[in-house]
């Protein structure tokens, strides 16, 4: 019977780890400071996550497929810039098209690349991580872009404004989350995600086209990185060309906290968001805590490896690997 | 009269998984300088037994002996020292390292400082392999190597140490016949230096060659030992198969449709050449041949896997060329894969998706997965097939492996296909839940659906198959009337000791 | 010789002939380009160029071994900036201040001996909790720099040691002090994993670990040793770069593991193990750094660099695929 309960447990922190992990940060935070848990310090964490989370939607995709993608911070950077660029040039109404369109092209690159002529996710996106750096210093020719007439855009609502009395980009970022959990959960093409994630060459046997599968999940990885960066560039209004640059690995961090395994076929949109948020409370908690910025990414750093360590441990029923 | 002692004796040797007992009481003995086949159908528990010695596994009950001594081995490693050596199936080398150093591997002779001393590993490995007789020296990088030199280089590994048994495991699946003979000296070598061998193979041909006494084993159960001389086939499939299977010729004879399956002239590269054949509604049409035959290859060319090099495939009657496996089943054809849980299943899914997951695009509801469809369908296909799980959201890969392939029959059953191709469908699965798929094939025969079944198993093809394929080396050799075919005909037609006819469609 | 022989040659020879091309098309081109009247194959600018390849170079040694192993480390550019300022900060610290310039060597030894211990930790986590080292590593990654931050917050660390400064500038033999540690580091590296039974067993393991635990190599300790070598190395080239420099930003290091990896990856060594070479890995270091110098000489902007370094480890790695290339009758999984 013990054996059986320690069994249960066991299966209990695998499955719902994360949220237990979750719940005891958010207690023991409101008890260190009350001010923790009160709505303007919940909304001012949800919208300094909600770049991040965007992104971490998208790469939740392409992770539950069995791939990688590094890129999403230099390619945040592109749309930044592009869509200021454009802002000024030919207006934001088309400006926001123009600047879709053109980083959904990097994604479908991407997916060309990883999903058809099936070449290792990790050193693909890794090169493009550079070459989108190198693509956005070119167009920007290295320097800042600004808009120039920052009062009287309506281009700032994404990032600044509230509807309803919450700032758009929570809004934006769970809308999004509601709309591409739904699209992982519950529709046939999300279901082929995690087929493919799962065991490629079974997902193939059944009839699956796993490179269509995969480019798309590039795709929808492009399309939350665009929006991530029409959020970015709203909220500032200027920015550097470096604006994303780290954030690819802060955002897998994200979904790997959620518990997606690197090794595909899991994960949920759901977890992704618990992720996002954990990061975003810690950062949070750790500040009204009177702490540094910098106790955050050690307290990050912890965090992710027990995360995945327990996980790993429940699924092979022991805590230390078994490696000699 | 003083008794030899084995070179290697189990003693009642136990061990089991959730749900199955996979090893039941199993005591036998390999004496020094004995050639000991331990035979067995798949799923008899050779593998496991082969693990329990190979480190891998430990025993739940019983003990083994290397000589006087009783041995308990908690790693490879550990066997390897007690002198117990493995020749795998499934080639353990790492190819981008030297011949030399895959042949001692763990073992690397050194110097002072860490240093490997490559004079006296050359050395050592240039003089196993002259023993050898191979073509190729110690230098030479593993992944150059053809596929049966590789194997040699396991071989080598077995004759770098003291060795009191050296088990191997179907050793000439991938060897040519030259090859072959090679090997069979090596063994001749090794038992001439007084080494147990145990040696793994489905063919008789081999065992009858150059064994001294033959061991079956039977749904994890000891199931005897006789003297090699004294025995023939016959006796010995009867030891393997026994009573709990039925494996009656076929003798139904109810009404074939129409052509459902015609290929003509079909070929791929040097995996197959100028194959041509008809499958009708209503029929099962066996292909039986060696592993490496072609017979995978055809099934997933007409899957749309491969690319033909030439040939037609004809879906009733008309001609049509099937790109991808999405092609196949638009157009009908289902296959159920020979590699149930790297090509049939998720196994991180549950039984539910996994089983409607060629058809998802199809269960739509609006925009989404009709959920309910879903498990409809499961709950048919369970009740149909008596897939024996807790419930649909139960993740395939805690099912036991008869039900696993209960899900993957299910699943193409589902799509309603014109053509059905099951290859290997029992493999590795309890005798119930075979007996169960036979019977299941030949219902659907009756029920019109055209079926090719493809097998290893001579008793299995003859017990479902109308007509029987007989492949050799890429081609089709001939085809039989199951009733009538004689043993002896279909195992000279998959050596290629046949005559070289054509086809002939009965 | 067999196909495989062939495309193995090709392989290998594949970086270097790269180089050359590389040499020759911005000698070409900055006959006509180049604002200065130098020639891109002027012997001081060759010779800077293996200088300025020592820090990313010393750290691809150690990303070599590691990724042979079948396992990789993301967070060699926090630990390199850590070693960095143990480095200068150690120089001033007061209970080494009666050393003299002895102290030096203390402060030498206390970063590598850092770079080392963190390279360790680790391995020690990869090996004792089986997550995979590139969660490990990211993980560290973040968590190191946040111990960078600790030190002196967002400010520079500084120090200057003009004996240090003079060693660090020093050319023997017409070779920058630089340059003699990469090619020590090169060549240390390269006898290890071709001559050491460690070497030998660290190839086995990321080739098929499977294989190497059933003959016995204990898979763990040989992981955690490759990844203290790349920890030390990182300190190495931290020790290196900042004796000249004297000055350590708290964000500096960032993006290395990114350009070590790619140099790694152009070198030849598979991303899954196994195979490799010190000798590519070297060739891979130095096509970056004269891709640098020589779209500078030619006028580029930098960011070309990057996109052009983007671009071709990407090419690299459609070239790889069309030379492994099975025939048309393979399985299309």
């Amino acid at each position: 019977m013990t054996a059986l309960s320690r069994e249960r447990i066991g299966t209990l922190l695998a499955r719902q780890g994360i949220l237990i992990a979750f719940a005891i940060f958010i207690i023991a935070f409101t008890l260190a400071n009350p001010k923790f848990l009160t709505v303007d310090n919940v909304f001012s964490v949800i919208r300094s996550s909600a770049i991040l989370g965007v992104m971490a939607l998208g790469v939740t995709f392409v992770v539950i497929s069995g791939n990688l993608d590094l890129s999403v911070g230099s390619m945040m950077s592109f749309s930044t810039i592009v869509v200021l660029d454009l802002h000024d040039k030919i207006g934001p109404l088309l400006a926001i098209p123009a600047m879709f369109a053109m980083t959904l092209a990097l994604g479908a690159l991407i997916g060309l690349l990883v999903g058809y002529l099936k070449l290792n996710s990790l050193i693909v996106t890794l090169g493009m991580l550079s070459a989108i750096h190198g693509l956005t210093l070119t167009y920007s020719g290295g320097k800042n872009m600004d808009i120039a007439d920052k009062e009287g855009t309506w281009f700032s609502v994404f990032g600044q404004g509230t509807a309803l009395g919450v700032p758009v980009p929570i809004l934006m970022f769970l809308a999004l989350a509601a709309l591409l959990g739904i699209v992982l959960a519950k529709t046939p093409f999300g279901r082929k995600v995690y087929a493919v994630g799962g065991n490629g060459t079974a997902a193939t046997f059944a009839g699956i086209r796993r490179a269509r599968t995969v480019f798309t999940c590039y795709l929808i990885s492009a399309g939350c990185v665009a929006t991530a960066g029409l959020i970015q560039a709203s909220r500032s209004l200027g920015s550097q060309n470096t604006v994303g640059q780290g954030l690819e690995l802060e955002v897998l961090a994200a979904v790997i906290l959620g518990g997606a395994s690197l090794m595909g076929g899991s994960g949920t949109v759901f977890k992704t968001v618990i992720g996002v948020l954990i990061l975003g409370f810690i950062q949070n908690g750790l500040l009204l805590m009177g702490l540094q910025f910098y106790v955050q990414f050690v307290v990050t750093w912890i965090i992710i490896i027990l995360a995945v360590w327990l996980d790993i441990a429940a699924k092979r029923g022991r805590l230390w690997s078994p490696i000699a | 009269m003083t008794r030899t002692i084995p070179a290697l004796r189990l003693d009642g040797i136990v061990k089991t998984f959730p749900g199955v007992r996979a090893l039941d009481d199993v005591s036998f003995e390999v004496l020094p300088g004995e050639v000991h086949a331990l035979m067995g159908e798949n799923g008899a528990g050779k593998s496991t037994l082969m693990k329990v010695l190979g480190g891998l596994y430990q025993p739940d009950a019983g003990r083994i002996m290397v000589g006087e001594e009783t041995v308990v081995m908690a790693t490879p490693l550990e066997a390897k020292t007690k002198g117990i050596i493995f020749i795998h199936q499934e080639l353990s080398l790492a190819t981008e390292l030297s011949v030399a150093e895959n042949i001692y591997l763990g073992e690397l002779p050194r110097k002072a400082f860490g240093r490997v001393d490559w004079r006296q590993l050359f050395d050592q490995t240039d003089a196993i392999l002259g023993k050898l007789r191979v073509g190729f020296d110690a230098r030479t990088r593993v992944g150059d190597l053809s596929i049966a030199n590789q194997q040699m280089v396991e071989i080598a590994r077995a004759l770098t140490h003291d060795a009191k048994a050296v088990i191997f495991d179907e050793p000439t699946a991938s060897l040519t016949d030259a090859e072959k003979v090679v090997l069979f000296d090596v063994i001749a070598d090794l038992k001439a230096d007084g080494v147990g061998i145990i040696y793994i193979s489905h063919r008789m041909e081999e065992i009858f060659r150059i064994t001294d006494r033959i061991t079956v084993l039977r749904d994890g159960q000891y199931r005897g030992t006789v003297a090699t001389a004294d025995t023939d086939e016959e006796a010995v499939t009867q030891m393997m198969i026994g009573r709990a299977l039925d494996l009656s010729r076929n003798e139904s004879h109810h009404t074939r449709g129409d052509v459902a399956l015609e290929v003509r002239g079909l070929s791929c590269g040097k995996l197959f050449q100028d194959v041509g054949f008809e499958v009708r509604r209503g029929e099962v049409l066996g292909f039986y041949g060696l592993v490496g035959a072609g017979r995978t290859e055809i099934a997933e060319t007409l899957f749309g896997l491969r690319d033909p090099s030439a040939g037609q495939i004809l879906l009733n009657g008309e001609e049509v060329r099937v790109h991808s496996p999405a092609d196949a089943i638009a157009r009908g054809i289902s296959l159920v894969p020979e590699d149930r849980k790297g090509q049939g299943l998720v196994l991180g899914m549950n039984c539910r998706d996994n089983m409607t997951l060629p058809q998802v695009d199809d269960l739509k509801a609006g925009p989404f997965v009709a959920e309910g469809a879903e498990v409809a369908i499961f709950d048919q296909y369970r009740d149909r097939l008596d897939i024996r799980t807790p419930g649909w959201r139960q993740l395939v890969g805690n099912l036991s492996g008869g039900n696993q392939q209960k899900i993957v029959i299910g699943k193409w059953l589902s799509m309603k296909p014109d053509v059905l191709i099951l290859d290997e469908p029992t493999r590795g699965i309890d005798v119930g839940s075979k007996s169960e798929i036979h019977k299941l094939i030949r219902e659907l025969a009756a029920q019109g659906y055209a079926v090719i079944v493809i097998s290893s198993e001579m008793p299995e093809v003859l017990h479902v198959a109308d007509r029987i394929v007989a492949m050799y080396a890429g081609r089709i050799m001939r085809t039989f009337l199951s009733d009538e075919v004689t043993e002896d005909s279909l195992i000279q037609a998959i050596s290629g000791l046949g005559e070289d006819r054509p086809a002939v469609p009965a | 010789m067999q196909a495989g022989a062939l495309s193995n040659a090709l392989k290998k020879g594949a970086i270097w002939g790269f180089i050359v091309l590389e040499l020759v098309f911005f000698s070409v081109a900055g006959e006509y380009l180049s604002l200065s009247d130098k020639a891109f194959m002027d012997l001081d600018n060759m010779l800077l160029l293996f200088k300025q390849s020592a820090p990313i170079g010393i750290i691809a040694m150690g990303m070599t071994i590691v990724m042979i192993n079948g396992n990789i480390d993301l967070s060699v550019g926090a630990t390199f900036a850590i070693a960095a300022i143990i480095l200068l900060d150690s120089m001033t610290w007061p209970i080494l201040a009666g050393l003299g310039d002895w102290v030096i060597p203390v402060s030498w030894l206390l970063a590598l001996a850092a770079g080392t211990a963190l390279g360790a930790l680790n391995g020690l986590i990869v090996w004792k909790t089986g997550v995979d080292a590139f969660i490990v590593t990211l993980g560290s990654m973040l968590g190191y720099r946040g111990i960078v931050f600790m030190f002196n917050g967002e400010n520079p660390t500084s120090h200057l040691n003009w004996t240090l400064v003079d060693f660090a500038e020093a050319q023997v033999l017409g070779l920058h002090t630089a340059t003699w540690f990469l090619l020590g580091v090169t060549l240390a590296i390269w006898y290890l994993m071709t001559r050491t039974v460690h070497g030998r067993n660290a190839y086995a393991i990321g080739d098929n670990r499977e294989a190497a635990v059933n003959a016995g190599i204990r898979v763990g300790p040989h992981m955690m040793v490759n990844f203290m070598i790349i920890g030390f190395l990182a300190a190495l080239s931290a020790v290196v770069f900042y004796s000249e420099s004297g000055s350590v930003n708290p964000n500096d290091g960032q993006l290395y593991e990114l350009w070590v990896i790619t140099a790694v990856v152009l070198g030849g060594t598979k991303i899954t193990g196994g195979a490799g070479n010190i000798v590519g890995t070297f060739g891979g270091v130095l096509a970056i750094q004269l891709l640098r110098k020589g779209l500078g000489h030619i006028g580029a902007d930098t960011s070309t660099v990057n996109l052009v370094i983007g671009l071709i480890l990407i090419a690299v790695l459609i070239l790889d695929r069309q030379l492994n290339v099975k025939g048309k009758e393979a399985l299309k999984t």
